[in-house]
């Protein structure tokens, strides 16, 4: 099929163009130079065009996740979608159902989207969820970074071994990134504990957080994965974090090569608070943001806190149970043996609550004081800060001053005197937006046919029913939020699925995963006493542990060769 | 005194490992029917009734009543609690009340046993004619 | 002779997956490593009683007809009722629940699972207090304190005390058993060792059986993993325990909150709750607080007697206040070997787990509205579907009568009591032997169900006979609109 999308202004920042009125070709799913007559034309006259949008971080599928939907039947009540003829029916709100999760992503032009959090035993969850989530494009991380297998290698200075081990375990739970969460606190968790600093040593395993979070950023490089090491960083979510967060991109300084960065710390937001305890709670973002307009080898993600009822959910446990402590609410701890934990409590961010309005200014902060857009991406970790369903609203604070102003009068009194915004009164343009909703998500991805829209890129389409001639976002940034709430058109793979925010075509979306060819094979698939020392760490069978590519409704390998 | 020792108990339900075996061998196997036509008693409760291992009683609730074959718990004592495996023939008694979350009450449920060697127990076929008469 | 190594075990909750079958001319000849009930179910497919012709009730009697007419006819009556009934679903593959939802979409019936009478009640009280739990290597690894309460392992999930708990070897954890196995290794020395020692330990262990007239200090003081049961009665698991605390019946609740009053060092003004004496109770919960990382297992003993959920939320908030002082964690044994998974995947696509109405074209739930039990004593449903499950069995006889009465569909790979009720009976392929697919152990690890040998000729998977019938529905529902 060949489509063709005329004088649309586009916004296509890996190829540099900045609001140009340009047509865009489209065949076979890929941007092509031009088309036949026979093409299907899209009059983008007036409207903006931009390349799918791209998740870097999004807690869209698998068992901790489907925990937080079984837990909050209540969160479910107040939105339903009901059947259409095309489309399936679900519930939403902050955990939405696999069909309603496609849905709502397209309906906002957001076409890849990555789950970062897959605790490799129950991989197999992950993809079912994934493959029955429509239309989108998807990936996970599997959690490493407390991996007994990763603690012994890294421990014994067996870095090789642990590169092969990583590698088999991308293919086995047919991964994308490695992601580490709070090192060394999960395994300290399954005994109730935790760490509280880089250099903390982890109880039984002989090795501190630093050594996993600098072994995992070797093995990343020996392996040539696409993407950084993925790091949730210890002491996330307590005062005074912000010290923990700048001694962990610290760490890794001496990695870096002037080429692509080294660690991608996500979610900052909650690894930016200053202060001693709750009540001296203030921001430490310009401290952050200092180190990351001197620095080059980290990428961060916002974590941007949206005033609402959201539930959180992440695989650091300790940090759970904190929260549970803290509210009271219900709490749902799911550890996983030989590999992770995870936690799930409901939470309501409220403007009228200091701390909670502080970290809302936080994020803000960040994006707006990192100078360099490609630095800094666009998410709300969700549902950890808020539903995905916000992102309109995120943009429109990151564009318009008054829509700032307009949330900071309603705050707190303590946490509007704390808050740096008034005195920043930088606004993103449409240009900046695309960077951190997409290419600079792409690029930090190393998902190089993603995120743009050069000839060879997917057919992964945006239209916006903004005209950046007449639309001043900054005044006017109600309209901005109706727009990127409500595409005028997602392609996807060169296929409209969306119109008007109406979805036509329920259609599957790929998941992404990263096969890495090592020079030697694993020592887990050779070796008869590492199969055993599997048996002895796992409750399951070696033969049953691996995702059979079966699982993903459609399975889109990235090759790469490793050094090891 | 003709009238027929009765003793009141406490009716509990559950699995075990005979009816787990004997439903994967088919649900119309003696095997299966024998298995799930027991009620386990204290022996202190038999002496009670003045009843032997293996003897038929009637155990009755407010919502039916039904024979099955008493044997001797070896799981005493229990006094006054008597056990008879998920199936057919406890269904008859049990409470179907979920009081609003959807689960009927299986354990713990006020029961009645009394002697009734003469009485036969129905078998599968029979007791779902009686019970529900499917034409 | 073909010998299939790592088979899962599609029976109980626990999933073991280190089935080996022997395999000759296409049937099951031997199984290792399994329990009586594994054994049982793999040797069961080649059962002489197998049906595998499609039937349909004609006369009052049920007819055999080809599969296409039985299809047909499940597709009219699902069509034609205004609301429908789902149900069953826990002994079947995940894939085949997601073609169940969306089959109950298109009729716009209400879907439910055997969940709603097991362990129905403790997704209800996790609904409002949260659970923290884990998955089953985790106990194995790191718990030096296991307590079963209203369940009897030995009984219905035979293996799990020698896979996952006291008898399993952990990393910072020994199996309570090791002295003993190493001892029968020698003696034995055959295949059969873990069964031989299940018998053999029973008896050898005698001395430490306790009952609650005798206090557990003696019991347990000693090092390593320790284990308490406590039931209603002393079951087989009992016997097994380094203590043994007989519950009143129906008194659990009253327990849980005399456990959570000691924990926060409350006193309490009476000599025994529940029938136990409160002093023992205090050496008990000394035993649970002092531990490393203690798991509480709970089966329907809790979830089943009148206090049902408020029982359940109960040992949920003393395992949490637990926390505060230790690690601890808390399960529910699952009965069916994927019930877990029919929650799950009914959860991520509707938001909800059990008892799911689709009559207003979105998923509604409202467990004692929507569930099985409650719309059929309602007397509400005009048709059923049931699949993988055998109601007549389980419920109580006055939601049966309802069932039995409107038009019934059952798929299932025997002939159960259900099934001899049916108006369609289609014959199905035994998921995790003559089928694959994916099921979800107690702790939620999604396992791979082997396809070992070929369903009886004629015989498919439950997946294939719902898509039938879906595109069935489907078509009838055009035919229907073309016609006006």
């Amino acid at each position: 099929m060949e489509l063709l999308i005329k004088n649309g202004y586009v916004f296509d920042p890996l190829n540099g163009i900045n609001g140009e009125k340009m047509d865009i070709a489209v065949k076979s799913g890929k941007i092509v130079e031009k088309v036949s007559k026979k093409a299907k034309v899209i009059d983008a006259s007036g409207m903006t065009v931009m390349p799918g949008g791209v998740d870097i971080h999004s807690h869209i599928a698998g068992g901790k996740v489907n925990s937080g939907r079984m837990l909050r039947p209540e969160d479910h009540f107040r939105d339903v979608e009901k059947k259409t003829a095309v489309t399936r029916s679900g519930v939403g709100y902050s955990i939405p159902s696999t069909f309603t999760t496609g849905y709502r992503y397209a309906r906002m032009g957001w076409t890849t989207v990555m789950d970062p959090a897959m605790p490799p035993l129950e991989a197999k969850h992950t993809h079912e969820e994934l493959s029955d989530i429509p239309i989108i494009d998807k990936a996970s991380y599997p959690l490493l970074g407390d991996w007994w297998f990763v603690l012994e290698y890294l421990r014994d200075g067996r870095i090789e071994e642990c590169a092969r081990h990583v590698a088999w375990m991308l293919k086995a739970t047919k991964g994308y990134a490695i992601k580490i969460v709070n090192p060394g606190g999960l395994e300290a968790w399954g005994f109730g504990r935790n760490v509280h600093s880089i250099n903390d040593p982890i109880p039984n395993f002989c090795i501190t957080p630093r050594e996993i979070i600098r072994g995992l950023c070797k093995v990343n490089k020996l392996l040539h994965l696409p993407h950084t090491i993925h790091l949730h960083t210890n002491n996330l979510g307590m005062p005074g974090n912000y010290l923990t967060t700048l001694e962990t991109m610290r760490c890794v300084e001496d990695m870096y090569d002037g080429g692509k960065p080294v660690m991608h710390i996500t979610h900052c937001q909650f690894s930016a608070f200053k202060g001693e305890d709750w009540r001296t709670f203030d921001t430490g973002a310009e401290e952050i943001a200092e180190y990351m307009n001197a620095h080059s080898h980290v990428t961060l993600d916002m974590g941007q806190v949206i005033f609402t009822d959201t539930t959180t959910m992440t695989a650091d446990g300790p940090f759970q149970y904190t929260l549970y402590t803290l509210t009271g609410n219900k709490w749902v701890n799911h550890d996983v043996e030989t590999e992770t934990s995870s936690g799930i409590v409901p939470f309501q961010y409220r403007p009228k609550s200091a701390v909670h309005a502080t970290q809302w200014s936080i994020g803000l902060e960040l994006a707006l004081l990192i100078k360099d857009p490609w630095k800094i991406f666009l998410t709300t970790d969700h549902p950890n800060a808020g539903p995905f369903i916000g992102y309109p609203q995120v943009i429109a604070w990151l564009m318009s001053c008054k829509a700032r102003e307009e949330t900071l009068k309603k705050l707190h009194p303590k946490a509007r005197k704390k808050s740096l915004l008034p005195t920043i009164n930088r606004e993103f343009s449409l240009y900046d937006i695309a960077v951190v909703t997409r290419a600079g998500q792409a690029l930090a991805l190393g998902l190089t046919f993603k995120g743009h829209l050069g000839v060879g890129a997917d057919a992964d389409i945006a239209i916006y029913n903004i005209n950046p001639e007449k639309l001043d976002p900054s005044r006017d940034y109600e309209a901005v939020i109706k727009a990127f709430g409500c595409a005028a058109y997602t392609i996807k793979g060169g296929d409209i699925v969306v119109e008007n925010g109406e979805v036509l075509k329920h259609v599957p979306g790929a998941t992404l995963w990263v096969n890495v060819e090592t020079c030697k094979p694993c020592e887990m698939e050779v070796d008869e006493g590492l199969k055993r020392r599997f048996r002895e760490y796992w409750t399951v069978e070696y033969e049953n542990y691996p995702v059979d590519e079966h699982y993903l409704a459609i399975s889109r390998k990235i090759n790469v060769k490793a050094d090891v | 005194m003709d009238k027929k020792p009765k003793l009141k108990v406490t009716l509990v339900t559950g699995r075990t490992i005979e009816q787990g075996a004997g439903k994967e061998y088919g649900k119309f196997s003696r095997k299966y029917g024998e298995s799930v036509s027991t009620c386990y008693m204290d022996p202190e409760d038999m002496k009670k009734l003045a009843i032997r291992d293996r003897t038929n009683i009637l155990v009755s609730t407010k919502y039916g009543s039904v024979v099955v074959k008493a044997a001797k718990s070896s799981r005493a004592p229990h006094p006054g609690i008597i056990y008879i495996p998920y199936g057919p023939w406890v269904n008859v008694l049990v409470d179907p009340e979920t009081n609003s979350i959807g689960m009927p009450t299986l354990k713990g449920i006020p029961a009645e046993v009394e002697p009734a060697p003469d009485k036969p127990i129905l078998s599968l076929e029979e007791l779902l004619k009686q019970q529900f008469r499917k034409d | 002779m073909t010998v299939v190594k790592a088979v899962t075990c599609p029976v109980c909750g626990c999933l073991c997956d280190d089935i080996e079958l022997t395999v000759r001319n296409g049937r099951i000849i031997k199984v290792k490593n399994g329990c009586a009930m594994c054994e049982a179910k793999f040797l069961s497919h080649a059962s002489d009683h197998r049906p595998t012709k499609s039937m349909i009730r004609r006369e009052g009697k049920l007819v055999e007809v080809s599969l296409e007419e039985a299809v047909r006819k499940a597709a009219e009556i699902l069509v034609d009722a205004s609301y429908p009934v789902l149900y069953g679903w826990s002994s079947t593959s995940c894939e085949a629940t997601k073609v169940g939802i969306e089959l109950c979409e298109e009729i716009g019936g209400v879907i439910d699972n055997t969940a709603v009478v097991c362990h129905g009640p403790s997704i209800l009280a996790v609904q409002q207090v949260g659970i923290p739990s884990c998955t089953l290597g985790q106990v194995r690894h790191r718990a030096d304190l296991i307590i079963y309460w209203g369940c009897d392992p030995w009984s219905a999930h035979p293996r799990h005390i020698e896979r996952y708990t006291a008898f399993s070897e952990g990393r910072f954890e020994k199996s309570a058993w090791r002295t003993y196995i190493n001892k029968v290794k020698a003696l034995v020395g055959s295949k059969k060792i873990e069964s031989a020692i299940r018998r053999l330990a029973i008896k050898s262990w005698e001395p430490a059986v306790a009952r609650v007239e005798k206090s557990p200090s003696q019991y347990l003081s000693r090092e390593g993993r320790k284990l308490i049961v406590v039931d209603v009665r002393r079951t087989k698991t009992a016997e097994m325990a380094d203590y043994f605390i007989q519950v009143e019946p129906g008194k659990d609740y009253e327990l849980f909150k005399a456990m959570r009053a000691l924990i926060r060092d409350q006193e309490i003004e009476v000599d025994r709750v529940a029938g136990v004496p409160v002093e023992y109770l205090e050496d008990v919960v000394d035993v649970m607080v002092s531990c490393d990382f203690g798991a509480i297992f709970f089966g329907l003993g809790l979830t089943m007697g009148s206090a049902k959920l408020k029982n359940i939320e109960e040992a949920i908030r003393l395992t949490r206040d637990l926390n505060m002082r230790t690690k601890f964690i808390i399960m529910p044994m699952r009965g069916h070997f994927n019930v877990a998974g029919a929650n799950i995947v009914s959860t991520w696509e509707t938001g909800y787990p059990f008892a799911v109405d689709f009559s207003l074209g979105y998923p509604r739930y409202n467990p004692g509205e929507t569930s099985v039990v409650d719309i059929l004593l309602r007397k509400e449903s005009d048709a059923a579907l049931v699949i993988a499950s055998d109601p007549v069995s389980n419920f109580p006889h006055k939601a049966s009568e309802h069932l039995v009465q409107k038009p019934l569909i059952v798929i299932d790979a025997h002939m159960n009591v259900t099934a001899s009720m049916a108006d369609v009976f289609i014959p199905a392929a035994m998921v995790g032997i003559e089928a694959e697919g994916t099921a979800y152990r107690m702790d939620h690890v999604p396992i791979p169900l082997k396809k070992v040998v070929d369903p009886p000729e004629g015989v498919f998977s439950d997946e294939e006979i719902l898509r039938l019938i879906l595109s069935e529905v489907r078509k009838i529902k055009k035919e229907r609109m073309e016609a006006g």
